[in-house]
């Protein structure tokens, strides 16, 4: 669809990975982009089918193997971009951005044992990186209106809520300047979209993969 | 039982339209297609209703297929409620290319509204 909404101002630059940090319980964790090998995609069905029911969203991830495959054949090619969030050799995370006509969809998660540790806001700032890196320009997402940790943590990085009028909300960010446009687009039309409250409102992210204090965890690249 | 079916013309209201159908002609039910408007469909309402007729006649089963316009959620809740449907059927939902399922606002609005069963067919 080609009439959703994204913020004016672009994005802030995002790290592209690989990147590597501790994690709020000690763990060493590494950010890094799939490369299309099989040993990834069987730790990505490992972590899925482990996963907790009660943290699908919209349908997703699917239960059963057989289902959690079909969908990540759906994720996973090429044209699709993935990162994982590694702790040693399971994964602990895994965030995608899936083509959608000029855009691409994104969604992120984090397995429960690895929640609350920081890891999302990692993840979610190394795949951006990594669409950065490959030119992408924008970025939409749907997530649930009551998971105020998940909104807190879309807000926090940027993205704008572009539809608020049915269960999901929608929320768009602009990743990078249009490529056949002047790009710079700082905020002109009042509402100062993207990059203000990153550092500024750490949301009740708790929850969610993920929560509040990017300032403590993260690696110091704001 | 007595159904009412409403679809617009997306994807999932022809899922939905097959479904109940099929099932209307193993169950006997008392089946009612309501063609609604649909703004964020492509096909046009009497695409739709000759589809959803070709479906009936498909069938071999005996459905109306009636056109109601206005707003589509209200006007479904309002004539199951008038015409004492018992169960209200609709399209459950769009998919995105992520895989995510999203619920159109006339599903929604069903679904709060209604005071009969709400089935989405998925």
């Amino acid at each position: 669809m080609s009439d959703r909404r994204y913020p004016d101002a672009v994005a802030d630059e995002f790290p592209p990975p690989s990147t590597a940090f501790t994690d709020r319980e000690g763990r060493e964790i590494e950010i890094r982009p799939y490369e299309g090998d099989d040993e990834a995609r069987e730790a990505l069905v490992e972590m899925y089918d482990r996963f907790d029911p009660s943290d699908r969203a919209q349908g997703i991830p699917p239960g059963g193997e057989e289902r959690i495959r079909e969908w990540l054949e759906a994720i996973l090619p090429d044209d699709c971009y993935n990162v994982i969030a590694w702790c040693g050799d399971e994964a602990a995370g895994h965030a995608t951005l899936v083509p959608d006509g000029n855009a691409y969809e994104l969604a992120i998660f984090v397995h429960q044992a690895y929640q609350r540790a920081g890891i999302g806001t990692h993840l979610i700032r190394g795949l951006l990186g990594h669409g950065q890196a490959n030119g992408v320009e924008k970025v939409w997402l749907t997530v649930e209106r009551w998971n105020r940790a998940a909104v807190s943590l879309y807000k926090k990085i940027g993205f704008e809520t572009s539809d608020a009028e049915s269960f999901e909300l929608e929320m768009g960010l602009r990743l990078s300047p249009e490529a056949d446009g002047d790009g710079e687009t700082e905020g002109f039309e009042g509402d100062d979209g993207g990059t203000e409250g990153f550092e500024g409102d750490d949301g009740e992210a708790e929850g969610f993969e993920d929560d509040d204090g990017e300032a403590d965890e993260s690696d110091g690249d704001e | 039982m007595k159904m009412l079916c409403g679809i617009g013309g997306s994807d999932d209201s022809f899922r939905a339209l097959d479904r109940t159908v099929e099932r209307a002609a193993v169950a006997n039910d008392d089946l009612t297609i309501a063609v609604v408007d649909n703004d964020d469909s492509s096909v046009s309402p009497n695409e739709v209703a000759d589809r959803a007729a070709a479906a009936v006649d498909e069938a071999g089963i005996n459905a109306e297929v009636r056109r109601v316009e206005g707003d589509p959620g209200s006007r479904l809740v309002e004539i199951a409620e008038t015409e004492r449907f018992e169960e209200i059927v609709l399209g459950g939902g769009h998919t995105s290319p992520m895989g995510k399922i999203t619920i159109g606002p006339i599903a929604e609005f069903v679904l709060l509204n209604a005071k009969t069963s709400v089935t989405l067919v998925r």
